[in-house]
C-alpha cells in the first residue's frame, strides 16, 4: 500500500477527518464526565491499590504485597503503567498512593482522578481505531466510530464499573492496524506489548503466531528462518523487558502464580453467557429427568464458583470439566481458523481472525467473565460495514453482549443509563446501517463459482438492511426477559428464585453469542 | 455517492450547499425528523440521567438544605393537608419553612408526586417527621418525577413547536431541524437548573456539581407549547397553555445569576396577549373574539383556582405567598439591571421598597411597550 500524494482537498478532508475524530471523542468524554459519581465496583479500589503497591513499594515487592485483599495479577507492563499513573495521583492527593490509609478511599479527588486516568487511556482506542480506518470513505468511518468510540459496551464497563478495556483494546487495534498495512514486524511488537499488559489477551496468540509464521516469514527457508529469528528476537525482547527483572530477582513463580490463579471455578458468579451455561443447564436437566425416572443421581457438593476441590466434580451427570479441557476445546474451535490463516495469511483478514479467536476464548474458556465480550465485539466494529450481512450480524451482538453486561449495573440510578446507552447506540447503528445500505445495494462480498447467478440474484432482491424475523424475535425476547427480570420477578415471586433473572439472562445472551460465533466460523470457513 | 434513490453530501468540507461538513445528519434525514428527534431527545434524557446521578442544592446543609428540601416539603404538604390548607400558616405547615410560593398549579404537580412518593416511599413524605429526609431512594425518586415530567410535557413541546415552526421542511431544512431540537432540549441552564446546577466548592481545587432541584421544564414546556401553537394559528390553545404555564411559575427570582432568564411567565404575559388581542381585533367580530379569548382565560384560571375561589381571604392568602415583594428588588447576584447598576447607584438605600416596587414596574411596562406595539 503506497502512499498517495495528498491534494489539497486531500488534506483538507484529513483535517476534517481528523477534527470529526476528536469530536467524537470529546462528545464521549462529556458523557464520561458525568458519569463520574456512578457506581464503582470493586475493581475500582483494585486499581487503586495498585497505584499505592506500585508508588509506595519497590518492584522486588509489587508482587509479594499482601496489604490488601486486591494483589497485582496482571502482568508487570502493567504494573509499570499503574506507577507511571500513580505519580501524578501522588501530586494530586498523596493518600490516594498511601499503602495503609489509602484503602477504600473514595473521596473525590481519587473518583476524578482514576476515572480521568480511564477517560484520559481512551485516546489509545482513539488511535487504533483512527489508524484502522483512516483510508475508508467518510461514511464507513463515521460508522465504525460510532460502534467503537461510542460503544455502550465500554462506557458501561470502563466508565461507571471501572476498567482500562479502551487502553488495552486501543492496542489492539494499532497493532492489527499495521498488520493490514503489511507492516508484520510493528503489529507482533504491539501484540507482545499487549500480552505483558493483560495476559488474557493471549487467547489470539495461536493466530497471530501462524499468521505471522506464513505471512513474515514468507519467502523461502534463509528469509523465512532469519525473519523468524528476528520476529521470535523482538517478542523475546519485549517479554524479556517486561519478566526479566523478576526473573533476576528469583520471582517468577510467584508472578506466574499471581497471574494464573488456582482456585477459581468454571464459571464467575454471575455466568457469562458461553457454551458452559448449556453444558450446566443439561447436567441439570439430565439430572432431574434421571431422578423422575428413579435412577440415584446425587446432589454434587462442589460448586461451579469455587475451586476445584479434590475430586469432586460440581456435575451430576456430565462428565468434569477441568481446565485442562477448556483449554482443548478452544483450541478445537480456533482450529478451521489457523488452518485458513495457515493456507493464505490474508492481511484483511487479520481482524476478522483475531476477532474469532477471542470468540471462541470466551465461548469455551475456563472461569470467563462477561467482560471478555468486549475483546471480539470492538475488532468486529472495525468489519462490521464491509458487507450487508456483517452490519446485521454485528447489529444483533453488539445488543446482545452490551446486554449481557447489564447485570454489573445493578443499582437503581444507573438503570436509565444503562438502558439509554444501548437504545441509543442501537437506534444509531441502525440508522446509519440503513443509510449505508439502503434498498437495492449490492454487497461487497465477490461471488465464487457456480454460485454466482444466484447469489446475484438473491442480492439483487434483499431489502437492504432489514432484520430477519428470528433476530427480531429475538430482540422482542430481549426486551421481555428484561421487563421479567427487573419487574415482574420482583413483583411476583418476591425474594424466591432470587438467581433466576440473572440465569436467564445469562442463558439467553448465550444464545445470541453461540449464534455469533456460528456465524463467524461460518464465514471464515466458507471465505475465499 | 451511494447509488440509488438517496443522495448524501460528498466527502468533501464544503457540500454542493456551500455548508460545512454536515456529515453527521446525513444518515438522521435518512430516516426523517422523527428519527432525528428520537435519536436526539434519547441522548437528552441520557444527559438529564446522567446529570441527575450528581449531588443536589442543599445536601447535607442543614437547618435549610435547599431547593431539593422545598420540593419534597410541598409534597409532603400536599399529601397530608387538604387543599385549603397549603397556603395557611398553622403548626404542621409552618410558612417560614419552604411555605409554597408558587400557584396552585405547582401545588396540584407536588400532589401527583407526593402520592408516587408517598406509595414507594413513604418515609420521604411523611408530615414534619420526615423534614430534611434524605436518602438513596428518597433522591432516585425525586429526580425520576422531575425527569417523568419533563417527558411528558416538556419534551412533546417542544416537538410540536419544531413541528409546527418548519412544517414541511426541504432537505436542507432538516439538519436544521435537529440542530434546533438539540439546541431547545440540550439547553444547559434547564438540564442544570432542573437536574443540576453549579456551585464552586472552595474547599478543592476540583469543581464540586451540586445539583438544584427545580420542575422548570413543566412551565417552560407550557410556554413553548403556548408559542407553537400560535404559530399554528391555534389561538385558543397557546392561550390555555400559556394560562397553565403562568400558574405553574408566576415569576422566580433567582439567587444564581445562571438563571436569571430561564422563566418570567409573567413577564411574557404584555408581549403574549397584545399579539393574541391584537389578532382577536382584526377578526370580523372583535367584540366576540375578544370575549372567547377572555372566557377561556378566565376559565383556565378559575379551573386552577377552583379550591381557593370560595372566599376572598383564600384567594389573598395564596396572592401573597406568589408575590414576596418584601424580598427587595433583587437578590444576591441576579443579572439583571438593579444588580448591576447597584454598584454604581445604591437603590435600597435611597428608595423605600414600596418606591422601588412602583420603579420596576414602570420600567419593566416601559420597555415591553415596543413589543406590545408590535
Amino acid at each position: 500500500m503506497g502512499k498517495q500524494k495528498l491534494s489539497s482537498k486531500g488534506v483538507q478532508n484529513s483535517g476534517c477527518t481528523k477534527a470529526t475524530l476528536w469530536w467524537f471523542y470529546l462528545v464521549a468524554a462529556c458523557i464520561k464526565v458525568l458519569l463520574f459519581p456512578s457506581y464503582r465496583s470493586t475493581d475500582f479500589e483494585v486499581h487503586r491499590n495498585w497505584l499505592a503497591v506500585t508508588h509506595s513499594l519497590p518492584l522486588s515487592q509489587w508482587y509479594f504485597d499482601e496489604t490488601s485483599p486486591w494483589t497485582l495479577d496482571y502482568p508487570p507492563f502493567f504494573a509499570h503503567f499503574e506507577h507511571f499513573l500513580s505519580m501524578f495521583a501522588h501530586l494530586i492527593d498523596p493518600k490516594i498512593v498511601h499503602l495503609q490509609e489509602g484503602l477504600n478511599y473514595s473521596a473525590n479527588t481519587v473518583v476524578y482522578f482514576q476515572r480521568g486516568t480511564v477517560i484520559l487511556s481512551d485516546l489509545c482506542l482513539l488511535y487504533g481505531v483512527y489508524r484502522l480506518t483512516r483510508n475508508l470513505d467518510s461514511r464507513k468511518q463515521k460508522l465504525i466510530w460510532l460502534s467503537a468510540i461510542w460503544s455502550p459496551m465500554l462506557f458501561i464497563v470502563d466508565h461507571v464499573h471501572f476498567q482500562y478495556n479502551g487502553f488495552l483494546i486501543g492496542i489492539l487495534l494499532i497493532s492489527l492496524s499495521y498488520l493490514e498495512e503489511g507492516r508484520d514486524l510493528l503489529g507482533g511488537f504491539f501484540f507482545a506489548v499487549l500480552l505483558c499488559l493483560k495476559h488474557l489477551f493471549a487467547v489470539a496468540a495461536p493466530v497471530y503466531f501462524v499468521y505471522l509464521l506464513r505471512h513474515y516469514c514468507r519467502g523461502g527457508i534463509g528469509r523465512g528462518f532469519t525473519r523468524l529469528l528476528i520476529m521470535g528476537g523482538m517478542v523475546a525482547a519485549v517479554f524479556a523487558a517486561a519478566f526479566g527483572p523478576f526473573f533476576h530477582l528469583g520471582q517468577i513463580q510467584q508472578v506466574i502464580r499471581r497471574l494464573f490463579p488456582f482456585g477459581r471455578g468454571l464459571c464467575h458468579a454471575y455466568w457469562a453467557p458461553n457454551f458452559w451455561v448449556f453444558y450446566i443447564m443439561s447436567d441439570k436437566g439430565l439430572a432431574f429427568i434421571l431422578r423422575r425416572l428413579g435412577f440415584n443421581v446425587q446432589t454434587p457438593t462442589a460448586t461451579f464458583t469455587a475451586g476445584l476441590v479434590g475430586d469432586s466434580s460440581p456435575f451430576s451427570v456430565l462428565p468434569q470439566v477441568t481446565p485442562l479441557v477448556t483449554f482443548m476445546m478452544v483450541l478445537l474451535a480456533l482450529s478451521p481458523c489457523l488452518l485458513k490463516a495457515w493456507k493464505d495469511p490474508k492481511p484483511q483478514m487479520i481482524s476478522r481472525w483475531v476477532a474469532y479467536a477471542y470468540a471462541c476464548g470466551f465461548l469455551f474458556g475456563w472461569h470467563v467473565h462477561e467482560k471478555a465480550s468486549l475483546h471480539f465485539v470492538i475488532p468486529l466494529a472495525i468489519v462490521a460495514v464491509q458487507t450487508l450481512e456483517d452490519a446485521k450480524h454485528y447489529f444483533l451482538l453488539s445488543i446482545v453482549s452490551c446486554y449481557s453486561l447489564f447485570p454489573l449495573l445493578f443499582e437503581a440510578q444507573e438503570y436509565p443509563i444503562k438502558v439509554l446507552l444501548l437504545l441509543l447506540h442501537s437506534i444509531l447503528m441502525w440508522s446509519g446501517f440503513s443509510a449505508q445500505f439502503p434498498d437495492g445495494a449490492e454487497t461487497a462480498r465477490a461471488p465464487t463459482g457456480h454460485h454466482t447467478e444466484k447469489k446475484v440474484d438473491q442480492r439483487k432482491s434483499n431489502g437492504g438492511f432489514v432484520i430477519g424475523w428470528i433476530e427480531r424475535m429475538y430482540l422482542i425476547g430481549l426486551v421481555i426477559v428484561e421487563i421479567w427480570g427487573q419487574f415482574l420477578h420482583p413483583l411476583l415471586l418476591g425474594d424466591k428464585l432470587a438467581f433466576a433473572p440473572l440465569m436467564l439472562i445469562s442463558i439467553y445472551c448465550a444464545l445470541g453469542i453461540m449464534y455469533s460465533w456460528i456465524w463467524q466460523l461460518t464465514f471464515i470457513v466458507t471465505s475465499p | 455517492m451511494v447509488k440509488g434513490k438517496e443522495t448524501s453530501y460528498t466527502v468533501s468540507v464544503v457540500d454542493g450547499d456551500g455548508n460545512q461538513c454536515c456529515w453527521w445528519w446525513w444518515w438522521l434525514e435518512h430516516k426523517g425528523t422523527t428519527t432525528t428527534f428520537l435519536i436526539v431527545g434519547l441522548f437528552v434524557v441520557l444527559v438529564r440521567a446522567a446529570v441527575s446521578l450528581h449531588s443536589y442544592s442543599g445536601f447535607a446543609n442543614p437547618p435549610k438544605f435547599g431547593d431539593y428540601e422545598a420540593q419534597r416539603h410541598w409534597m409532603e404538604i400536599t399529601i397530608n393537608l387538604p387543599i385549603q390548607e397549603w397556603y395557611r400558616n398553622n403548626t404542621s405547615n409552618d410558612l417560614s419553612y419552604w411555605g409554597l410560593d408558587y400557584p396552585p398549579l405547582t401545588a396540584y404537580q407536588s400532589f401527583i408526586h407526593g402520592l408516587f412518593l408517598g406509595f414507594v416511599h413513604p418515609e420521604s413524605v411523611s408530615l414534619v417527621t420526615s423534614r430534611g429526609h434524605e436518602s438513596y431512594l428518597g433522591k432516585l425518586l425525586m429526580r425520576w418525577t422531575v425527569l417523568s415530567f419533563d417527558l411528558l410535557i416538556f419534551f412533546p413541546a417542544v416537538l410540536y413547536f419544531v413541528i409546527v415552526r418548519y412544517g414541511q421542511p426541504s432537505r436542507s431544512r432538516k439538519s436544521d431541524i435537529g440542530w434546533h431540537i438539540a439546541m431547545l432540549l440540550l439547553n444547559p441552564c434547564l438540564i442544570l437548573i432542573d437536574h443540576g446546577h453549579f456551585q464552586v466548592c472552595s474547599v478543592l481545587t476540583l469543581t464540586v456539581i451540586c445539583v438544584v432541584f427545580q420542575y422548570n421544564c413543566i412551565s417552560l414546556g407550557f410556554t413553548i407549547g403556548a408559542v407553537a401553537g400560535v404559530l399554528s394559528g391555534k389561538d385558543l390553545v397557546a392561550c390555555v397553555l400559556y394560562c397553565l404555564a403562568l400558574n405553574h411559575k408566576q415569576v422566580l427570582i433567582s439567587d444564581l445569576s445562571m438563571v436569571t432568564l430561564l422563566h418570567m411567565s409573567a413577564y411574557f404575559v404584555p408581549a403574549f396577549f397584545s399579539h393574541l388581542l391584537g389578532k382577536c381585533l382584526r377578526h370580523k367580530h372583535p367584540l366576540f373574539e375578544v370575549s372567547k379569548l377572555g372566557f377561556y382565560v378566565l376559565g383556565t384560571f378559575a379551573a386552577v383556582w377552583w379550591p381557593y375561589l370560595y372566599s376572598k381571604d383564600s384567594i389573598l392568602e395564596v396572592l401573597s405567598r406568589l408575590a414576596p415583594f418584601e424580598r427587595g428588588i433583587f437578590e444576591d447576584y441576579v443579572a439583571n439591571f438593579w444588580c448591576a447598576s447597584s454598584i454604581i447607584i445604591k437603590w435600597k438605600r435611597l428608595f423605600t421598597s414600596e418606591s422601588l416596587r412602583l420603579l420596576s414596574l414602570i420600567a419593566t411596562v416601559i420597555t415591553c411597550l415596543p413589543s406590545i406595539d408590535q
